[in-house]
């Protein structure tokens, strides 16, 4: 039998084991927070110094660029460059694509949970899984072929559209609305749910004075998710959307947002250049906007109140 | 004789036998329950007391495979009976939680939805039941300065008088109580216990407890469970000093349970 050191050693640190196990652990995961700070940071950087230079470098007025509708950097003689009809655009198709979504993906969740949590979910995960799955490419392909020419035909316009856009973008923000709303709902203690059928509730009562006040901060972050995916969204959006430089009028006119014009522009502009850097711009605004974003979320989350 | 005691019986419960899928919880329970009484319902875990209760607002059906056969009569009305209105059962016979769940909204909103969902509107009317309903709970001088504060920022013993407040607000007949010091400590136990024996002038209560000096405190009726099975059910000084089986006094005297 191996002897065993009188209690007064085992008591004292041993610091091989220290070394052994715990040290390098300790650094290992260490290392990975670091790596993905040092990303964060350095592309925050990079994009901050980028996108500041058409005002300090290239003399770009900073009220021109964010206020001024006239998009035309080509021209040689007096390039314009007002990037509002853009910032319009990503907003203007965020919103919209969320006041479809929001509804749509929040009553699936109800459903899921609350009316059929067995076999609605059975059904419904799945579906929702597979439209994460689905690239953003195949979304803006479908769009497309069958969205546009149908609002074309049926509605009128070019079928490049915001419509085109808003709808395009809904269908792809669901799953984000819907997975965090139903993980906000089915979360709520049973008690609740116990609490407002005992005082004769029905059904429909508990869920529309109950649990949706109760979950209201997690739905809201689930919309401001599913807003900020649908904010940085270029490839499918680029696709239906038509991109034109105008200011939209309607529903039905053609459109561009930030990301389609970074994504259609940065390929045939030269680095370095005065259009080059009002791209970096652009993508500086949307890193702003990704901040307002998480701290809208951070805000809601704060408020939970269970 | 008869007349009047039936007269007395806000619940009568014949041959009720309950079965969770293959597992008989419940076996032929008989077991009235007289109006403006406390009976208290006492047995060791698993032995079906929070079942029955739950069976008396019908709560039990939120469980799964639930089946059940016989009769549990309220006020003359059978509730297993397809015809039965859950929504004016519920009104009728109130039920408080073992520990206080209240909603994530403001104390007066609390109180006042049950009359909400059934249809009160003016504020008025909901004032003054608010106003009772906590008054009864002796919870009104704590909270009449911040009635439209988060209900909750309670304490613990709070909290669960103010949803017996909620319960109350409904104007119930009965009141059942599954367990509702549990989750507490003694001196909110103690104002919850003093509670009791001042809404028992008014209403039919229901205790299910794990503390018999509880149960010996605050009822006029003490049921005993075993097994799924109503061993005894008698006044609660007889139960306490006289009992009939020998498995409710083993139980009483603690070998076992």
């Amino acid at each position: 039998m191996e002897k065993l050191a009188p209690a007064k050693d085992r008591l004292v640190k041993s610091k091989q084991n220290w070394v052994d196990g715990e040290l390098r652990g300790k650094i290992l995961v260490l290392l990975c927070a670091v790596i993905m700070i040092t990303a964060t940071i350095s592309i925050t950087i990079f994009l901050g110094t980028k996108g500041l230079q058409s005002f300090i470098k290239n003399g770009v007025s900073l009220i021109e660029f964010i206020t001024s509708t006239k998009w035309n950097p080509t021209n040689q003689a007096n390039p314009e460059y007002g990037v509002l009809p853009f910032i319009f655009g990503s907003f203007a198709v965020t919103f919209l694509a969320a006041i479809i979504a929001a509804p749509l993906g929040i009553g699936g969740a109800i459903f899921m949970t609350e009316i059929a949590p067995s076999w609605g979910r059975k059904i419904l995960q799945p579906v929702i899984e597979l439209l994460v799955g689905i690239p953003s490419v195949v979304y803006g392909f479908i769009g497309l072929t069958v969205l546009v020419p149908f609002i074309r035909e049926h509605v009128g316009g070019l079928g490049f559209s915001l419509l085109s856009g808003m709808i395009v973008l809904s269908i792809m923000i669901l799953p984000t609305i819907t997975t965090i709303a139903t993980d906000a709902i089915s979360s709520l203690p049973k008690s609740l749910r116990e609490g407002s059928y005992a005082l004769g509730a029905t059904r429909w009562q508990t869920i529309r004075k109950v649990l949706i006040p109760a979950a209201l901060p997690s739905l809201l972050t689930a919309i401001v998710l599913g807003m900020a995916r649908a904010f940085g969204e270029a490839l499918a959006v680029q696709m239906v959307i038509g991109n034109v430089r105008n200011l939209p009028t309607s529903i039905l006119d053609a459109s561009a947002t930030l990301t389609t014009i970074i994504t259609l522009n940065m390929g045939h502009t030269t680095y370095g250049s005065v259009e080059n850097n009002t791209l970096w711009s652009m993508g500086l605004i949307l890193l702003v906007m990704s901040f307002a974003f998480i701290l809208l979320i951070r805000y809601l989350s704060s408020r939970r109140k269970l | 004789m008869s007349n009047i005691t039936l007269t007395r019986q806000v619940f009568d419960i014949n041959n009720l036998n309950l079965w969770y899928g293959d597992h008989h919880a419940l076996k032929d329970i008989n077991f009235p329950i007289n109006k403006k009484e406390v009976t208290a319902i006492i047995g060791p875990s698993g032995c079906g007391k929070s079942t029955f209760i739950k069976t008396l607002n019908l709560m039990i059906n939120m469980v799964p495979n639930v089946k059940m056969t016989g009769e549990i009569n309220f006020n003359g009305q059978n509730i297993l009976s397809d015809k039965l209105d859950l929504v004016e059962l519920r009104k009728n016979v109130g039920m408080v939680f073992q520990k206080g769940n209240p909603f994530p909204q403001s104390i007066y909103d609390n109180v006042a939805y049950g009359p909400r969902i059934h249809g009160m509107k003016r504020k008025v009317h909901l004032d003054e039941v608010v106003t009772k309903s906590l008054m009864d709970v002796a919870l009104w001088d704590e909270v009449k300065d911040r009635l439209h504060t988060p209900a909750l920022g309670l304490s613990g013993g709070q909290q669960q008088r103010l949803c017996i407040a909620r319960a109350l607000a409904t104007k119930p007949d009965v009141l059942l109580m599954d367990e509702p010091t549990s989750a507490l400590d003694p001196i909110s136990t103690l104002k919850i216990e003093e509670l009791i024996l001042e809404l028992k002038e008014k209403y039919t209560i229901v205790i299910v407890t794990h503390n018999m000096q509880q149960a010996s405190r605050v009822s006029d009726k003490t049921a005993f469970f075993l097994m799924g099975e109503l061993i005894e059910l008698d006044s609660t000084s007889t139960i306490f000093s006289n009992p009939a089986d020998e498995r409710t006094e083993g139980y009483i005297t603690g070998r076992f349970g």
